[in-house]
């Protein structure tokens, strides 16, 4: 029995809603909150690439390919950030970003 | 398929790409000086290219160059150049941010709002938020020896990042329910059937997706943060072109493949236009850092302007237009006057370290109280246009509770913006600033004229602008 699209969106709500709460619950470490965007874009890209499959139309598929790329720079880009304020603060976690008050 | 019609951005990376060149091979201290003329140079000429390269659909339907996309990419222009004049000096004075990359990171960043507010696709519009972002993201961390920087970049990061997410995940839905990541096609799904509730579902996410990017109620939390922790001449620019590329791209997701949406969209617009308008309202009242103020005024600021887009016609969002095109040059006029803030070599930020501006800099006083009078909407300055016209559209459209709020509000933020001006008169003068550079006092004096004679072509600018709202409603 083929699986319908439900599932796979069921499924991508999950990843998306763990990654927004590992973004605002997480306490400890700032690589954590890396890895709960790297979740939020996975959610992203299980929908396309569902939808893709369920409208016979190969944008969705296509899209992925964009998120998948900009994603990488994204990871790169932040954990060049993350080193820059580890070195001036000598620790990422997340209770010390405080400077400001916000 | 024309690429003629893509021929700005394409000019403006290209640029980015030979100036980063010219930046490596250059000798290293005069590299920044160089770049920053270079980039200068590119979108002044880039500027003249979006005026007269072709309009019309390109590339396959993913790119259009229109009146409307036009108006917003010459303001992004205006705005990316003037910041980048104004971080000539300061980023030589500071520390560790003369270096030539940074021009060149504002190009690439604008040439991603130009392909935001020319976007006809899911996919270009993404792309180009990205490019914009990801610059971005580098810039706000420039000072990396600056730990209030860094955690200004961090943060701006992780908010900026989930942002995208939350509009990506929007952009899923609205594609598995409309079955295209056209904007024609989104449109015509919509007006054939009923809305399905995954379409109205994934509106919403790109609507707060988009919110996130313009800082508005309640997802304003980075923006007075990112604001203060970043170097003054980056806030500058945080301030002007991407307010702008971002409110524009909100314009056109709302007006052209959600249009048939109205009715869902329109309350969720004025439920954060008055958010934004009562916080920006109040939250200055109590703030003791310049730059902080200044990000609580342009959360309200940008809660004037939603009033436009909450009228939903062509009037509200001409009006909305001319209010950006007014917002930016005064924005950047009040930020050189903060970036002239430095005594003996070191920049100071709080409110009262402006005392005695009267006295020691009679000319940067009479621009701060243009700035600060014209932001309250005083008449005739600018400021005054942009709150009349998104009033006037406001009360057409029936959102007298929108308009009534609007004006109180208004009122209450005339008195923080009024405490300044009394305090650079009235006030017990503190020590003199050090003596502003050229590159300032031409910005401060260019935004200035702007915001003082707007009314010589109040005209045009708004016949520009009903020619860019004429043209996205078709």
């Amino acid at each position: 029995m083929p699986i319908g699209i439900g599932p796979y969106l069921v499924v991508s709500s999950i990843l998306l809603v763990v990654g927004i709460f590992g973004i605002f619950m997480n306490r400890k470490n700032v690589i954590t909150i890396l890895m709960s965007i790297e979740l939020i874009l996975l959610a992203v890209n299980l929908n396309f690439v569902a939808f893709s499959g369920e409208l016979h139309d190969l944008t969705g598929q296509i899209f992925t390919m964009f998120v998948l790329t900009v994603a990488a720079a994204e990871a790169a880009i932040g954990l060049a950030i993350v080193v820059t304020y580890f070195r001036n603060r000598g620790s990422i976690a997340v209770e010390d970003v405080n400077l400001m008050k916000g | 398929m024309n690429w003629l019609i893509a021929l700005p951005e394409l000019a403006l990376s290209l640029c980015g790409l030979a100036i980063m060149m010219a930046g490596v091979f250059a000798p290293k201290k005069h590299a920044f000086q160089l770049s920053s003329m270079l980039s200068l140079g590119a979108l002044l000429g880039v500027g003249g290219l979006v005026l007269v390269s072709p309009t019309g659909l390109g590339f396959g339907g993913l790119f259009i160059a229109d009146a409307f996309s036009r108006f917003a990419q010459l303001l992004i222009l205006a705005g990316a150049g003037l910041a980048i004049i104004l971080s000539l000096d300061f980023n030589e004075r500071e520390e560790g941010l003369a270096r030539f990359e940074f021009p060149i990171l504002i190009l690439f960043a604008s040439s991603g709002m130009m392909i935001m507010v020319g976007a006809t696709n899911l996919m270009t519009l993404y792309l180009g938020l990205e490019l914009q972002s990801l610059a971005l993201y580098v810039v706000a961390a420039f000072a990396r020896d600056s730990l209030k920087s860094s955690e200004a970049g961090l943060k701006y990061f992780v908010l900026g990042s989930l942002a995208s997410g939350i509009l990506l995940y929007g952009m899923t839905l609205t594609y598995g329910f409309s079955g295209s990541t056209d904007f024609i096609h989104i449109a015509r799904a919509l007006v054939t059937s009923t809305p399905s509730v995954g379409l109205v579902i994934g509106m919403v996410f790109v609507l707060v997706g988009i919110v996130f990017k313009i800082a508005a109620v309640p997802f304003h939390m980075w923006s007075p943060d990112v604001y203060e922790g970043a170097p003054t001449s980056v806030t500058a620019l945080f301030g002007s072109a991407p307010k702008v590329a971002a409110m524009a791209m909100l314009i056109r997701v709302m007006a052209w493949p959600f249009g048939h949406l109205f009715v869902q969209w329109q309350l969720l617009i004025e439920i954060i236009a008055i958010a934004s308008l009562i916080l920006g309202a109040l939250a200055p009242l109590v703030q003791t850092n310049i730059k902080r103020l200044m990000a609580y005024s342009s959360i309200g600021h940008v809660g004037y302007a939603l009033m436009g887009l909450a009228a939903g016609n062509g009037n509200g969002i001409s009006a909305m237009l001319v209010y950006l095109a007014t917002y930016i040059f005064m924005t950047l006029g009040a930020f050189g006057i903060i970036i002239a803030m430095r005594r003996q070599g070191r920049s100071v930020e709080k409110i009262t370290d402006l005392a005695g501006l009267g006295r020691h800099h009679p000319g940067l006083a009479i621009a701060m109280t243009i700035f600060m009078l014209s932001m309250a909407g005083v008449p005739p300055l600018s400021g005054f246009f942009g709150k009349l016209y998104v009033f006037l559209a406001a009360i057409q459209s029936g959102l007298w509770l929108l308009a009534v709020i609007g004006v109180i509000t208004s009122v209450i933020g005339a008195y923080y913006y009024l405490r300044i001006v009394k305090l650079m008169y009235f006030d017990a003068p503190e020590a003199a600033f050090d003596h502003p550079a050229p590159s300032l006092s031409f910005v401060v004096a260019l935004t200035g004229a702007v915001t003082l004679l707007f009314i010589l072509v109040a005209g045009p600018v708004t016949t520009a602008a009903q020619a860019a709202a004429m043209a996205l409603l078709g």
